[in-house]
Protein backbone atom coordinates (compact mmCIF):
# COMPACT_ATOMS: atom_id res chain seq x y z
CA UNK A 1 0.00 0.00 0.00
CA UNK A 2 1.28 3.45 -1.25
CA UNK A 3 1.24 6.09 1.47
CA UNK A 4 -0.33 9.33 0.24
CA UNK A 5 1.49 12.16 -0.44
CA UNK A 6 -1.16 14.60 1.18
CA UNK A 7 -0.76 12.73 4.32
CA UNK A 8 1.45 13.63 7.26
CA UNK A 9 3.30 10.88 9.35
CA UNK A 10 4.36 10.31 12.90
CA UNK A 11 7.37 7.82 14.34
CA UNK A 12 4.22 6.39 16.57
CA UNK A 13 2.78 5.21 13.01
CA UNK A 14 -0.51 7.71 13.30
CA UNK A 15 -1.33 9.73 9.91
CA UNK A 16 -2.75 13.04 9.53
CA UNK A 17 -4.68 14.48 6.64
CA UNK A 18 -5.51 18.11 7.22
CA UNK A 19 -8.04 19.97 5.32
CA UNK A 20 -8.23 23.59 6.10
CA UNK A 21 -9.15 24.16 9.41
CA UNK A 22 -9.62 20.28 10.39
CA UNK A 23 -7.87 16.81 10.21
CA UNK A 24 -8.71 13.44 10.14
CA UNK A 25 -6.64 10.91 12.22
CA UNK A 26 -5.85 7.68 11.65
CA UNK A 27 -2.61 4.62 11.66
CA UNK A 28 -0.62 3.72 9.29
CA UNK A 29 -0.51 0.54 6.78
CA UNK A 30 2.17 -0.48 8.62
CA UNK A 31 1.14 -0.44 12.26
CA UNK A 32 -1.63 -2.35 11.66
CA UNK A 33 0.12 -5.05 9.84
CA UNK A 34 2.19 -5.25 12.92
CA UNK A 35 -0.97 -5.06 15.36
CA UNK A 36 -2.81 -7.95 13.41
CA UNK A 37 -6.13 -8.27 13.11
CA UNK A 38 -7.78 -5.63 14.92
CA UNK A 39 -10.79 -6.68 17.04
CA UNK A 40 -11.29 -3.23 19.03
CA UNK A 41 -11.02 0.32 19.08
CA UNK A 42 -11.00 2.61 21.69
CA UNK A 43 -11.52 6.16 20.81
CA UNK A 44 -13.10 9.71 22.44
CA UNK A 45 -16.53 11.36 22.08
CA UNK A 46 -17.10 14.23 20.08
CA UNK A 47 -15.69 17.30 22.16
CA UNK A 48 -12.77 15.93 23.72
CA UNK A 49 -9.81 17.35 23.32
CA UNK A 50 -6.60 16.00 22.11
CA UNK A 51 -3.06 17.03 22.31
CA UNK A 52 -0.18 16.50 20.16
CA UNK A 53 1.87 13.42 21.22
CA UNK A 54 -0.50 12.49 23.82
CA UNK A 55 -2.90 9.12 23.78
CA UNK A 56 -6.40 9.42 22.48
CA UNK A 57 -7.70 6.20 22.40
CA UNK A 58 -6.29 2.77 21.83
CA UNK A 59 -6.36 -0.29 19.22
CA UNK A 60 -6.87 -4.05 20.25
CA UNK A 61 -5.49 -6.97 18.11
CA UNK A 62 -6.02 -10.30 20.05
CA UNK A 63 -3.19 -10.49 21.90
CA UNK A 64 -1.97 -6.81 22.12
CA UNK A 65 -2.89 -3.27 22.80
CA UNK A 66 -1.50 -0.28 21.18
CA UNK A 67 -2.32 3.07 22.49
CA UNK A 68 -2.57 5.99 19.64
CA UNK A 69 -1.22 9.48 19.80
CA UNK A 70 -2.26 12.88 18.44
CA UNK A 71 -0.04 14.05 16.08
CA UNK A 72 -1.88 17.34 16.31
CA UNK A 73 -3.68 19.63 19.34
CA UNK A 74 -6.87 20.76 18.63
CA UNK A 75 -10.96 19.45 19.43
CA UNK A 76 -12.75 15.74 18.41
CA UNK A 77 -15.36 17.00 16.13
CA UNK A 78 -16.01 13.37 14.41
CA UNK A 79 -15.56 10.05 15.40
CA UNK A 80 -15.48 6.64 12.73
CA UNK A 81 -18.56 4.90 14.07
CA UNK A 82 -17.90 1.98 11.66
CA UNK A 83 -15.31 0.82 14.04
CA UNK A 84 -17.37 -0.09 16.82
CA UNK A 85 -19.52 -2.54 13.95
CA UNK A 86 -16.16 -3.12 11.99
CA UNK A 87 -12.91 -3.27 13.67
CA UNK A 88 -11.35 -4.92 10.72
CA UNK A 89 -11.89 -1.87 8.40
CA UNK A 90 -9.09 -0.53 10.15
CA UNK A 91 -6.79 -3.64 8.61
CA UNK A 92 -8.59 -3.27 5.37
CA UNK A 93 -8.24 0.35 4.45
CA UNK A 94 -5.59 2.53 7.37
CA UNK A 95 -5.58 5.29 5.34
CA UNK A 96 -8.83 5.64 4.44
CA UNK A 97 -12.20 3.91 5.60
CA UNK A 98 -10.69 3.30 8.74
CA UNK A 99 -9.71 6.39 10.09
CA UNK A 100 -10.45 6.98 13.47
CA UNK A 101 -11.16 10.41 14.19
CA UNK A 102 -11.72 14.08 12.87
CA UNK A 103 -10.20 16.94 14.76
CA UNK A 104 -10.20 20.87 14.39
CA UNK A 105 -6.19 22.15 14.10
CA UNK A 106 -5.59 24.56 17.03
CA UNK A 107 -1.97 25.00 16.12
CA UNK A 108 -1.70 23.62 12.32
CA UNK A 109 2.32 24.73 12.68
CA UNK A 110 2.43 21.27 14.79
CA UNK A 111 2.23 19.45 11.27
CA UNK A 112 5.24 20.98 9.84
CA UNK A 113 7.55 18.90 12.21
CA UNK A 114 5.76 15.68 10.82
CA UNK A 115 7.43 13.38 8.31
CA UNK A 116 6.45 13.40 4.53
CA UNK A 117 5.24 9.90 3.41
CA UNK A 118 8.54 9.89 1.18
CA UNK A 119 10.17 10.03 4.95
CA UNK A 120 8.28 8.15 6.72
CA UNK A 121 8.58 5.28 3.98
CA UNK A 122 12.04 5.52 4.43
CA UNK A 123 11.65 5.52 8.45
CA UNK A 124 9.83 2.13 8.17
CA UNK A 125 12.02 0.60 5.68
CA UNK A 126 15.02 1.77 8.33
CA UNK A 127 12.95 -0.21 11.44
CA UNK B 1 22.87 -23.45 45.45
CA UNK B 2 24.09 -21.11 48.46
CA UNK B 3 27.63 -20.47 46.91
CA UNK B 4 25.57 -19.38 43.47
CA UNK B 5 24.08 -16.86 45.60
CA UNK B 6 26.90 -16.04 47.12
CA UNK B 7 25.75 -17.01 50.50
CA UNK B 8 27.70 -19.28 53.11
CA UNK B 9 24.96 -20.59 55.24
CA UNK B 10 21.15 -21.01 55.10
CA UNK B 11 20.54 -18.88 57.89
CA UNK B 12 22.02 -16.17 55.36
CA UNK B 13 18.58 -16.58 53.21
CA UNK B 14 16.74 -15.29 55.74
CA UNK B 15 18.96 -12.89 57.09
CA UNK B 16 17.01 -9.78 55.80
CA UNK B 17 14.04 -10.39 58.56
CA UNK B 18 14.24 -8.51 61.15
CA UNK B 19 14.64 -9.85 64.65
CA UNK B 20 11.62 -8.80 66.21
CA UNK B 21 9.34 -11.27 63.65
CA UNK B 22 11.50 -14.36 64.18
CA UNK B 23 10.95 -17.27 66.39
CA UNK B 24 13.67 -17.84 68.86
CA UNK B 25 12.16 -20.19 71.50
CA UNK B 26 11.56 -23.52 71.64
CA UNK B 27 7.84 -25.05 70.13
CA UNK B 28 5.98 -25.89 73.13
CA UNK B 29 5.71 -29.71 73.17
CA UNK B 30 8.06 -32.29 75.07
CA UNK B 31 11.03 -33.15 73.33
CA UNK B 32 10.70 -37.17 71.98
CA UNK B 33 7.36 -37.64 71.62
CA UNK B 34 6.36 -40.00 68.31
CA UNK B 35 4.77 -39.08 65.06
CA UNK B 36 1.79 -40.69 66.50
CA UNK B 37 1.77 -38.90 69.87
CA UNK B 38 2.31 -36.11 68.48
CA UNK B 39 -0.93 -36.37 66.01
CA UNK B 40 -2.75 -37.83 69.36
CA UNK B 41 -1.64 -34.39 71.06
CA UNK B 42 -3.29 -32.13 68.30
CA UNK B 43 -6.37 -34.74 68.18
CA UNK B 44 -6.90 -33.75 71.95
CA UNK B 45 -6.97 -30.49 71.55
CA UNK B 46 -8.79 -30.83 68.23
CA UNK B 47 -11.64 -32.29 69.89
CA UNK B 48 -12.35 -29.03 72.26
CA UNK B 49 -13.72 -27.39 69.24
CA UNK B 50 -17.41 -27.10 68.64
CA UNK B 51 -18.19 -30.01 66.52
CA UNK B 52 -21.55 -30.71 66.10
CA UNK B 53 -22.75 -27.71 67.23
CA UNK B 54 -26.22 -26.32 65.72
CA UNK B 55 -25.01 -22.85 64.22
CA UNK B 56 -27.73 -19.90 64.07
CA UNK B 57 -24.83 -18.06 62.94
CA UNK B 58 -25.13 -16.23 59.20
CA UNK B 59 -23.98 -12.58 58.36
CA UNK B 60 -21.74 -13.77 55.31
CA UNK B 61 -20.83 -17.07 55.54
CA UNK B 62 -23.73 -19.82 56.11
CA UNK B 63 -24.33 -23.41 57.06
CA UNK B 64 -25.43 -25.49 54.02
CA UNK B 65 -24.97 -29.16 53.37
CA UNK B 66 -22.10 -30.39 51.48
CA UNK B 67 -23.11 -32.87 49.33
CA UNK B 68 -20.56 -36.04 48.99
CA UNK B 69 -20.23 -35.77 45.35
CA UNK B 70 -18.51 -32.39 45.29
CA UNK B 71 -15.49 -33.37 47.13
CA UNK B 72 -14.89 -37.10 44.86
CA UNK B 73 -15.09 -34.80 42.13
CA UNK B 74 -12.76 -31.57 42.98
CA UNK B 75 -10.23 -33.66 44.36
CA UNK B 76 -9.49 -35.69 40.76
CA UNK B 77 -5.89 -34.85 40.04
CA UNK B 78 -7.17 -33.12 36.65
CA UNK B 79 -8.90 -30.62 38.49
CA UNK B 80 -6.77 -30.48 42.03
CA UNK B 81 -4.08 -30.24 40.85
CA UNK B 82 -4.16 -28.26 37.32
CA UNK B 83 -2.37 -25.22 36.73
CA UNK B 84 -3.97 -22.00 35.27
CA UNK B 85 -5.30 -23.05 31.98
CA UNK B 86 -3.11 -20.38 29.15
CA UNK B 87 -1.98 -23.17 27.21
CA UNK B 88 -5.62 -24.52 25.58
CA UNK B 89 -4.49 -27.80 23.83
CA UNK B 90 -3.96 -29.12 27.61
CA UNK B 91 -6.99 -27.45 29.34
CA UNK B 92 -9.55 -28.09 27.56
CA UNK B 93 -11.41 -29.99 30.97
CA UNK B 94 -10.99 -27.23 33.19
CA UNK B 95 -11.81 -24.80 30.81
CA UNK B 96 -14.81 -26.31 29.99
CA UNK B 97 -15.82 -26.62 33.67
CA UNK B 98 -15.26 -22.42 33.94
CA UNK B 99 -17.29 -21.99 30.63
CA UNK B 100 -20.11 -24.25 32.72
CA UNK B 101 -19.29 -22.26 35.68
CA UNK B 102 -19.90 -18.60 33.87
CA UNK B 103 -22.54 -20.02 32.26
CA UNK B 104 -24.71 -21.28 35.06
CA UNK B 105 -24.01 -18.00 37.60
CA UNK B 106 -25.76 -16.21 34.37
CA UNK B 107 -28.93 -18.32 34.74
CA UNK B 108 -28.22 -17.65 38.32
CA UNK B 109 -28.08 -13.91 38.68
CA UNK B 110 -30.66 -12.64 35.31
CA UNK B 111 -26.67 -11.38 33.25
CA UNK B 112 -25.44 -12.08 30.42
CA UNK B 113 -21.79 -12.90 31.24
CA UNK B 114 -19.69 -13.59 34.20
CA UNK B 115 -16.19 -14.00 34.88
CA UNK B 116 -14.33 -17.06 35.86
CA UNK B 117 -14.67 -15.77 40.12
CA UNK B 118 -13.37 -13.37 41.88
CA UNK B 119 -11.43 -14.09 45.65
CA UNK B 120 -14.56 -13.65 47.66
CA UNK B 121 -17.61 -11.75 47.75
CA UNK B 122 -16.54 -8.86 50.06
CA UNK B 123 -13.26 -7.98 47.27
CA UNK B 124 -15.78 -8.35 44.05
CA UNK B 125 -17.91 -5.02 45.32
CA UNK B 126 -14.85 -2.61 44.91
CA UNK B 127 -13.99 -4.45 41.51
CA UNK B 128 -17.64 -3.33 40.25
CA UNK B 129 -17.59 0.13 41.87
CA UNK B 130 -14.22 0.25 39.94
CA UNK B 131 -15.98 -0.74 36.70
CA UNK B 132 -18.48 1.94 37.40
CA UNK B 133 -16.68 4.30 37.23
CA UNK B 134 -14.49 3.67 34.38
CA UNK B 135 -17.96 2.71 32.12
CA UNK B 136 -19.67 6.45 33.81
CA UNK B 137 -16.06 8.27 34.11
CA UNK B 138 -17.99 9.71 37.18
CA UNK B 139 -16.42 9.29 40.53
CA UNK B 140 -18.40 9.01 43.19
CA UNK B 141 -20.16 5.61 45.39
CA UNK B 142 -22.87 5.06 47.18
CA UNK B 143 -23.59 2.55 49.29
CA UNK B 144 -26.07 1.07 51.45
CA UNK B 145 -25.37 0.80 54.96
CA UNK B 146 -27.38 -2.54 54.88
CA UNK B 147 -24.44 -4.41 52.71
CA UNK B 148 -22.37 -6.42 55.03
CA UNK B 149 -19.91 -4.41 57.69
CA UNK B 150 -17.11 -5.86 56.36
CA UNK B 151 -17.47 -5.69 52.36
CA UNK B 152 -17.86 -1.80 53.41
CA UNK B 153 -14.70 -1.68 54.74
CA UNK B 154 -13.26 -4.19 51.81
CA UNK B 155 -14.51 -0.95 49.51
CA UNK B 156 -13.42 1.45 51.24
CA UNK B 157 -9.25 0.09 51.55
CA UNK B 158 -10.11 0.04 47.49
CA UNK B 159 -11.21 3.77 46.89
CA UNK B 160 -9.38 5.58 49.56
CA UNK B 161 -6.06 4.81 47.38
CA UNK B 162 -8.14 5.46 44.70
CA UNK B 163 -9.64 8.54 46.21
CA UNK B 164 -12.95 8.26 45.29
CA UNK B 165 -15.31 9.45 47.64
CA UNK B 166 -17.96 6.71 48.95
CA UNK B 167 -21.10 8.03 51.21
CA UNK B 168 -23.30 5.95 52.74
CA UNK B 169 -27.30 5.35 52.79
CA UNK B 170 -29.24 4.85 55.55
CA UNK B 171 -32.20 1.82 56.03
CA UNK B 172 -35.16 3.10 56.80
CA UNK B 173 -37.66 1.86 59.91
CA UNK B 174 -38.20 -1.40 58.58
CA UNK B 175 -34.45 -2.40 57.81
CA UNK B 176 -34.31 -2.19 54.04
CA UNK B 177 -32.54 0.87 52.04
CA UNK B 178 -33.86 4.40 52.52
CA UNK B 179 -35.05 5.87 49.12
CA UNK B 180 -35.40 9.26 50.34
CA UNK B 181 -31.95 9.12 51.48
CA UNK B 182 -30.75 7.81 48.01
CA UNK B 183 -32.51 10.32 46.44
CA UNK B 184 -31.43 13.00 48.21
CA UNK B 185 -27.65 12.07 47.84
CA UNK B 186 -27.76 10.43 44.30
CA UNK B 187 -26.46 13.14 42.02
CA UNK B 188 -24.81 13.16 38.04
CA UNK B 189 -21.46 12.46 39.88
CA UNK B 190 -22.53 8.80 41.18
CA UNK B 191 -21.11 6.22 38.93
CA UNK B 192 -22.58 3.32 41.32
CA UNK B 193 -25.43 2.69 43.86
CA UNK B 194 -23.81 -0.33 45.57
CA UNK B 195 -26.95 -2.61 47.43
CA UNK B 196 -27.34 -6.27 49.27
CA UNK B 197 -30.73 -8.45 48.87
CA UNK B 198 -31.15 -9.71 50.83
CA UNK B 199 -29.44 -7.85 52.81
CA UNK B 200 -26.67 -7.81 56.12
CA UNK B 201 -30.62 -7.73 58.06
CA UNK B 202 -32.10 -10.76 55.77
CA UNK B 203 -34.57 -8.56 54.19
CA UNK B 204 -35.16 -8.63 50.55
CA UNK B 205 -34.30 -4.96 49.02
CA UNK B 206 -37.12 -3.32 46.27
CA UNK B 207 -34.44 -4.12 43.55
CA UNK B 208 -37.17 -2.91 41.50
CA UNK B 209 -37.67 0.59 42.53
CA UNK B 210 -34.74 1.59 43.27
CA UNK B 211 -33.14 0.70 39.85
CA UNK B 212 -35.48 3.22 38.28
CA UNK B 213 -34.16 5.83 40.60
CA UNK B 214 -30.04 5.35 39.99
CA UNK B 215 -31.10 5.12 36.38
CA UNK B 216 -32.25 8.10 35.79
CA UNK B 217 -29.53 10.13 37.40
CA UNK B 218 -27.23 7.77 34.80
CA UNK B 219 -25.21 6.31 37.50
CA UNK B 220 -25.04 2.03 37.37
CA UNK B 221 -27.00 -0.15 39.92
CA UNK B 222 -24.49 -2.77 41.37
CA UNK B 223 -25.96 -5.61 43.53
CA UNK B 224 -24.51 -7.44 46.11
CA UNK B 225 -25.46 -10.74 47.78
CA UNK B 226 -23.82 -12.94 50.09
CA UNK B 227 -26.49 -15.94 50.27
CA UNK B 228 -26.13 -17.41 47.11
CA UNK B 229 -28.92 -20.01 47.82
CA UNK B 230 -31.48 -17.09 48.06
CA UNK B 231 -31.42 -16.97 44.48
CA UNK B 232 -32.94 -20.05 43.85
CA UNK B 233 -36.09 -18.58 45.06
CA UNK B 234 -35.63 -14.76 44.89
CA UNK B 235 -36.17 -13.06 41.57
CA UNK B 236 -32.50 -12.52 40.19
CA UNK B 237 -31.87 -8.48 40.28
CA UNK B 238 -32.24 -8.02 36.15
CA UNK B 239 -32.47 -4.45 36.85
CA UNK B 240 -28.95 -4.56 37.84
CA UNK B 241 -25.62 -3.34 36.03
CA UNK B 242 -23.50 -5.36 37.60
CA UNK B 243 -24.24 -8.51 40.29
CA UNK B 244 -21.57 -9.25 42.61
CA UNK B 245 -21.77 -12.12 45.39
CA UNK B 246 -20.10 -14.54 47.28
CA UNK B 247 -21.02 -18.41 46.54
CA UNK B 248 -19.42 -19.67 50.19
CA UNK B 249 -23.24 -21.41 50.27
CA UNK B 250 -22.45 -23.85 47.52
CA UNK B 251 -20.35 -26.33 48.83
CA UNK B 252 -17.45 -23.76 49.92
CA UNK B 253 -17.05 -24.94 53.57
CA UNK B 254 -16.96 -22.09 56.12
CA UNK B 255 -13.51 -23.22 56.76
CA UNK B 256 -12.26 -20.24 59.22
CA UNK B 257 -13.43 -17.82 57.03
CA UNK B 258 -11.85 -19.28 53.79
CA UNK B 259 -10.91 -19.19 51.05
CA UNK B 260 -14.45 -18.61 49.25
CA UNK B 261 -15.27 -17.96 45.70
CA UNK B 262 -16.85 -14.62 44.39
CA UNK B 263 -19.06 -13.76 41.79
CA UNK B 264 -19.05 -10.68 39.21
CA UNK B 265 -21.86 -10.67 36.48
CA UNK B 266 -22.68 -8.08 33.90
CA UNK B 267 -24.13 -7.01 30.80
CA UNK B 268 -23.06 -8.23 27.25
CA UNK B 269 -22.09 -3.93 26.70
CA UNK B 270 -19.91 -3.70 29.90
CA UNK B 271 -17.79 -7.20 29.02
CA UNK B 272 -14.73 -5.22 27.89
CA UNK B 273 -14.80 -3.41 31.44
CA UNK B 274 -15.17 -6.80 33.23
CA UNK B 275 -11.90 -8.27 35.61
CA UNK B 276 -10.39 -10.86 36.18
CA UNK B 277 -10.51 -14.21 33.82
CA UNK B 278 -13.14 -15.13 31.22
CA UNK B 279 -13.20 -18.27 29.72
CA UNK B 280 -14.81 -18.63 26.22
CA UNK B 281 -15.83 -20.73 23.70
CA UNK B 282 -14.47 -21.46 19.97
CA UNK B 283 -13.79 -23.77 17.64
CA UNK B 284 -10.41 -25.31 17.05
CA UNK B 285 -8.54 -25.97 14.21
CA UNK B 286 -10.26 -28.73 13.24
CA UNK B 287 -13.58 -27.26 13.21
CA UNK B 288 -14.11 -28.77 16.73
CA UNK B 289 -15.80 -26.63 19.88
CA UNK B 290 -13.26 -25.87 22.19
CA UNK B 291 -12.89 -23.55 25.26
CA UNK B 292 -9.79 -20.96 25.50
CA UNK B 293 -9.63 -17.88 27.90
CA UNK B 294 -10.49 -14.95 26.40
CA UNK B 295 -10.40 -11.22 25.94
CA UNK B 296 -6.95 -11.41 27.82
CA UNK B 297 -6.46 -7.81 26.85
CA UNK B 298 -8.01 -6.43 29.63
CA UNK B 299 -5.98 -7.68 32.05
CA UNK B 300 -2.50 -6.43 33.60
CA UNK B 301 -0.38 -8.80 31.56
CA UNK B 302 -1.10 -7.08 28.32
CA UNK B 303 -2.57 -3.45 29.88
CA UNK B 304 -0.64 -2.78 32.55
CA UNK B 305 -1.78 -0.35 34.49
CA UNK B 306 -4.71 0.35 32.12
CA UNK B 307 -6.07 -2.96 32.95
CA UNK B 308 -9.40 -3.51 34.55
CA UNK B 309 -8.18 -4.72 37.40
CA UNK B 310 -4.80 -6.01 39.15
CA UNK B 311 -6.41 -9.63 39.38
CA UNK B 312 -5.18 -12.31 37.48
CA UNK B 313 -6.23 -15.45 38.80
CA UNK B 314 -9.69 -16.84 39.54
CA UNK B 315 -10.70 -19.24 42.62
CA UNK B 316 -10.53 -22.27 40.46
CA UNK B 317 -11.37 -24.86 42.54
CA UNK B 318 -13.81 -23.35 44.54
CA UNK B 319 -15.17 -22.25 41.56
CA UNK B 320 -15.41 -25.73 40.73
CA UNK B 321 -16.91 -27.21 44.09
CA UNK B 322 -20.12 -24.68 43.01
CA UNK B 323 -20.50 -25.47 39.63
CA UNK B 324 -20.41 -29.19 41.41
CA UNK B 325 -23.13 -27.95 43.55
CA UNK B 326 -25.21 -26.38 41.10
CA UNK B 327 -24.94 -29.32 38.62
CA UNK B 328 -26.28 -31.51 41.82
CA UNK B 329 -29.12 -29.56 42.93
CA UNK B 330 -30.21 -28.40 39.25
CA UNK B 331 -32.76 -25.64 38.64
CA UNK B 332 -35.48 -27.91 40.67
CA UNK B 333 -33.40 -28.63 43.72
CA UNK B 334 -32.27 -25.18 44.09
CA UNK B 335 -35.73 -24.15 44.81
CA UNK B 336 -36.19 -27.50 46.85
CA UNK B 337 -33.45 -25.83 49.03
CA UNK B 338 -34.19 -22.56 49.16
CA UNK B 339 -37.77 -22.97 50.52
CA UNK B 340 -36.64 -25.35 52.96
CA UNK B 341 -34.19 -22.11 53.85
CA UNK B 342 -37.48 -19.99 54.09
CA UNK B 343 -39.39 -22.19 55.92
CA UNK B 344 -37.29 -23.24 58.59
CA UNK B 345 -36.40 -19.65 59.50
CA UNK B 346 -39.63 -18.33 59.30
CA UNK B 347 -40.82 -21.13 61.81
CA UNK B 348 -37.68 -20.02 64.24
CA UNK B 349 -38.30 -16.45 63.62
CA UNK B 350 -42.72 -16.39 64.17
CA UNK B 351 -41.13 -17.56 68.31
CA UNK B 352 -39.20 -14.29 68.60
CA UNK B 353 -39.17 -10.66 68.72
CA UNK B 354 -38.45 -9.00 65.27
CA UNK B 355 -36.58 -5.56 64.96
CA UNK B 356 -37.80 -5.27 61.34
CA UNK B 357 -40.53 -5.85 59.14
CA UNK B 358 -39.93 -6.71 55.69
CA UNK B 359 -39.50 -9.88 53.71
CA UNK B 360 -36.39 -11.56 54.43
CA UNK B 361 -34.96 -14.98 53.03
CA UNK B 362 -33.02 -17.16 55.86
CA UNK B 363 -31.78 -14.38 58.25
CA UNK B 364 -33.44 -12.05 60.49
CA UNK B 365 -33.27 -9.26 63.52
CA UNK B 366 -34.30 -10.35 66.65
CA UNK B 367 -34.43 -8.01 70.11
CA UNK B 368 -33.65 -9.38 73.24
CA UNK B 369 -35.92 -7.64 74.99
CA UNK B 370 -33.97 -7.09 78.47
CA UNK B 371 -31.05 -10.07 78.19
CA UNK B 372 -28.00 -9.20 76.52
CA UNK B 373 -26.78 -11.22 73.07
CA UNK B 374 -24.16 -12.20 74.88
CA UNK B 375 -25.89 -13.96 77.88
CA UNK B 376 -28.07 -15.85 75.17
CA UNK B 377 -25.32 -16.75 73.47
CA UNK B 378 -23.44 -17.88 76.51
CA UNK B 379 -26.83 -19.96 77.71
CA UNK B 380 -27.25 -21.14 74.33
CA UNK B 381 -23.45 -22.48 74.08
CA UNK B 382 -23.69 -24.55 76.86
CA UNK B 383 -26.59 -26.38 75.10
CA UNK B 384 -24.05 -26.70 71.87
CA UNK B 385 -26.21 -24.19 70.19
CA UNK B 386 -23.98 -21.29 68.58
CA UNK B 387 -26.31 -18.36 68.76
CA UNK B 388 -26.85 -15.75 66.57
CA UNK B 389 -24.13 -12.45 65.68
CA UNK B 390 -25.09 -9.22 68.48
CA UNK B 391 -25.25 -6.73 66.45
CA UNK B 392 -24.36 -3.46 68.08
CA UNK B 393 -20.23 -4.11 66.90
CA UNK B 394 -21.32 -2.93 63.69
CA UNK B 395 -24.50 -1.04 64.37
CA UNK B 396 -24.57 1.09 67.56
CA UNK B 397 -28.13 1.38 67.30
CA UNK B 398 -28.72 -1.57 67.39
CA UNK B 399 -28.18 -2.72 70.85
CA UNK B 400 -29.66 -6.31 72.03
CA UNK B 401 -30.23 -7.08 68.52
CA UNK B 402 -29.34 -10.28 67.12
CA UNK B 403 -28.91 -11.45 63.38
CA UNK B 404 -30.10 -15.19 62.78
CA UNK B 405 -29.91 -17.73 60.05
CA UNK B 406 -32.21 -20.93 59.67
CA UNK B 407 -31.01 -23.55 56.94
CA UNK B 408 -32.00 -26.36 56.00
CA UNK B 409 -29.53 -28.01 58.07
CA UNK B 410 -31.30 -26.45 61.33
CA UNK B 411 -33.15 -28.82 63.38
CA UNK B 412 -36.31 -28.09 64.96
CA UNK B 413 -35.38 -29.02 68.52
CA UNK B 414 -32.62 -26.65 68.47
CA UNK B 415 -34.77 -23.82 67.19
CA UNK B 416 -37.17 -24.86 69.90
CA UNK B 417 -34.36 -24.07 72.80
CA UNK B 418 -33.11 -21.03 70.87
CA UNK B 419 -36.47 -19.25 71.19
CA UNK B 420 -36.96 -20.58 75.07
CA UNK B 421 -33.42 -18.88 75.45
CA UNK B 422 -34.67 -15.41 73.86
CA UNK B 423 -38.23 -15.56 75.93
CA UNK B 424 -36.43 -16.61 79.68
CA UNK B 425 -36.65 -13.43 81.48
Amino acid sequence: MSYPETYKFTREHEWVHPHGAEAKIGITDHAQHELGDIVFVNLPKVGNSVKRAETFGSVESVKAVSDVYSPVTGEVTGVNDLLAQKPETLNEDPHGEGWLIKVTLTSPEELQALMSSAEYEEYIKAE
Amino acid sequence: MLATLGMQSEEDLIAYLPPAVRFNSRLSMEDGKSEFEIVDYFKERAERNANGYASFLGAGVYNHYRPVLVDAIVSRGEFLTSYTPYQAEISQGILAAIFEFQTMVCQLTGMEVANASMYDGSSAVPEAAMMAVRVTHRDRILIARAVHPEYREVLGTYTHRQHIPVEELAYEKNGRLDLDDLKAKLDDHTAAVIVQSPNFFGLIEQIDELSHIVHGKGALLVVVFTEAVALGLIEPPRHADIVVGELQSFAISPSYGGPFAGIIATHEKFIRQIPGRLAGETTDASGHRAFCLTLATREQHIRREKATSNICTNQALLALMATVFMSLYGKQGMRELAEQNLAKAHYLADKLPLAFDAPFFNEFVARTNGKSPEQINAALLDRKIIGGLPLARFYPELENCVLLCATEMSRRQDMDTLAQAFAKQ
